[in-house]
């Protein structure tokens, strides 16, 4: 009795069909091609017990491989957040020849293969290319070194922050800018004080997703970082990567668990800001 | 009043100046050298060598793997993209937020990982690799997942698993639920529905999805590379090119640029397209807002 009153209930909410049927279907492709064989890997690493899966993602390689992802990626993502806001400013704001082909550009890294922008990337900065070999007759050698890792990531993580703070440069009301200087404040202020803090969300959302993207990269990565252990260039993912090619299941599931708590605490982070913002929108 | 004088004025044309020279050399030197260089050092040995490197069985072969893993990986990733889309922005429902930040998993985890879960799935040591040996001798059949072509077709569905429904999912909840809520009230069923509302609202989101589906499918590294191990056999392109270019040898490695090149050639592609549809919807927009 109660259930039929429920489901009727239901009904009237919900006129549009297809609720149950649509809801199966992506709840069981969900599971089956993303979340159970995520759930494996979890279910491989609860075997170990707690003592040696610390030793093993305590390893001084590990550690090492840890920290290079995460400093790197943070600079990368901090450069990003930069270039992302100007590049977002231009495309928005300013009307100039060339505007489109420039738009179309920052979408590049999302359609060229990571190996590919790996290999072209170590090229180029090696000592032999270009600019590569500008740096090192300086004294800058980048190919190699952390600073080729911030390279590949810098190219990877541009698109996130311009297109996390694109739309809503655009939505941005041009009065409060005006308001705030015919009350006198000057451009800089205005900027700082009026027009950046409506932007920080968004550019913490698209600072979190290059971040994200960053510490798990591997095929822009690889080539460009050399993969010295000697040096500290190995990045996580090679790690990871390494392990498995020498059967090491048990450092590469507890490796990528640790790697995938990072991931979902920063998109954890990431949709809690796109909630507020979106509430706060709402509100208006 | 002026708000703005002509000092302000100046001023803020040299800002305008200096901002768009930043971008536009960043765009050059981060994003416009790498595609040259890419075009550059694939035709070091010439135009004859360019296209025999073009044409080894290795490559052939490994042109046929990921062309069959691309086809499975949009096939699956568009009905499913449909299918999520539609309930993420048709209905209200508890759980909607979790349901779509799991969708958009693969975005923010490293391809490796990807990797890692199928053979811990269907590895030697996964769980289900006794139930595909129980198939395997009941059935008399021979299926191999890890390190076989399922396995690289699995890795490239789950690396581009968001990719089509993201493009929807905005097109749709702008467009609102109004018009299929109308149509349903009047009697039509759920198929003729998308068909004749959904549809040509989406048309034009759905294909930029599926071509950029393809594009990733086409060019996916990471995942890949953790689940096939036989050049010549479950190798995809971007495999063959890091094989290509690990060798070392001045030749291989113009090769390994060579077959980077047609991957470009697709990235170029898509980017036009992009450039096209985004063109399209905002004059749309456009139109909508100024009431034409």
């Amino acid at each position: 009795m109660a259930d039929t009153k429920r489901i009727k209930h239901a009904k009237q909410v919900r006129v549009i069909p297809g609720f149950g049927l649509t809801l199966g279907i992506t709840i069981a492709m969900l599971s089956l091609l993303i979340i159970i064989p995520l759930a494996s890997v979890l279910l491989y690493s609860f075997q170990l017990n707690p003592s040696e899966f610390w030793k093993l993602i305590t390893a001084q390689n590990v550690i090492n491989a840890f920290k290079a992802s995460i400093i790197c990626a943070l600079i990368a993502a901090l450069i990003n957040s930069v270039f992302g806001l100007i590049l977002a400013w231009v495309l928005v704001k300013y009307e100039f020849p060339g505007k489109r082909l420039l738009d179309g550009l920052i979408e590049l890294p999302f359609a060229l293969p990571t190996a590919v922008a790996g290999i072209t990337l170590s090229k180029m900065y090696s000592n032999t290319g270009f600019p590569g070999s500008f740096f090192s007759s300086i004294g800058i050698d980048i190919s190699y070194t952390h600073i080729g890792i911030v390279i590949a990531l810098i190219f990877i993580g541009i698109p996130f922050t311009v297109r996390a703070v694109q739309p809503v440069l655009e939505k941005l009301d041009g009065q409060y800018e005006e308001a705030a200087y015919i009350l006198g404040a000057s451009r800089t202020k205005t900027f700082f004080k009026v027009i950046f803090p409506e932007l920080f969300p968004s550019l913490l959302t698209g600072f979190g997703l290059a971040l994200a993207r960053g510490i798990g990269e591997y095929g822009s990565v690889i080539y460009i970082s050399g993969n010295s252990a000697k040096n500290g260039t190995q990045v996580v993912s090679y790690v990871i990567m390494q392990k498995l090619e020498r059967m090491d299941y048990a450092s590469a599931t507890a490796i990528a668990l640790v790697l995938l708590i990072i991931s979902f605490l920063l998109l954890f982070a990431v949709n809690i800001i796109q909630i507020r913002r979106s509430r706060r929108i709402s509100v208006r | 009043m002026e708000i703005f004088d002509e000092k302000q004025l100046k001023a803020k044309k040299r800002t305008k100046y200096i901002l768009i020279t930043i971008s536009a050399l960043f765009l050059i030197f981060m994003l416009v050298l790498p595609l040259i260089s890419v075009i550059v050092n694939s035709l070091r040995e010439g135009i004859a060598f360019y296209f025999e490197a073009l044409s080894t069985q290795y490559v052939t072969s490994a042109l046929v793997v990921t062309l069959i893993a691309t086809l499975f990986a949009v096939g699956v990733n568009t009905f499913f993209g449909i299918v999520a889309s539609w309930v993420l922005t048709r209905f209200e429902f508890k759980g909607k937020n979790v349901l779509s930040t799991l969708i958009d998993i693969p975005f923010s985890i490293s391809p490796v990982i990807a990797g890692l879960a199928f053979i811990m799935t269907f590895g030697r040591l996964g769980w289900a690799s006794p139930i595909i040996e129980w198939i395997n001798e009941t059935l008399g059949t021979d299926i191999q997942i890890v390190f076989a072509i399922p396995g690289v077709v699995l890795a490239t569905i789950f690396v581009t698993f968001p990719f089509v429904s993201r493009e929807i999912v905005p097109v749709l909840n702008t467009v609102g639920h109004d018009e299929e809520e109308a149509a349903a009230l009047m009697g039509a069923g759920g198929f003729k529905i998308f068909r004749k509302i959904t549809f040509p609202h989406i048309k034009w989101a759905l294909l930029y999805g599926v071509i950029l589906c393809t594009a990733r499918a086409l060019g996916e590294f990471g995942a890949v590379h953790a689940l096939s191990k036989a050049r010549g056999k479950t190798f995809t392109l971007p495999l063959e090119i890091d094989a290509l270019y690990m060798s070392g040898s001045a030749d291989s490695i113009t090769a390994s640029f060579a077959v980077s090149s047609l991957l470009v050639f697709i990235a170029v592609i898509v980017l036009v397209f992009r450039n096209v549809f985004e063109y399209r919807t905002k004059n749309k927009s456009k139109k909508v807002k100024s009431g034409e």
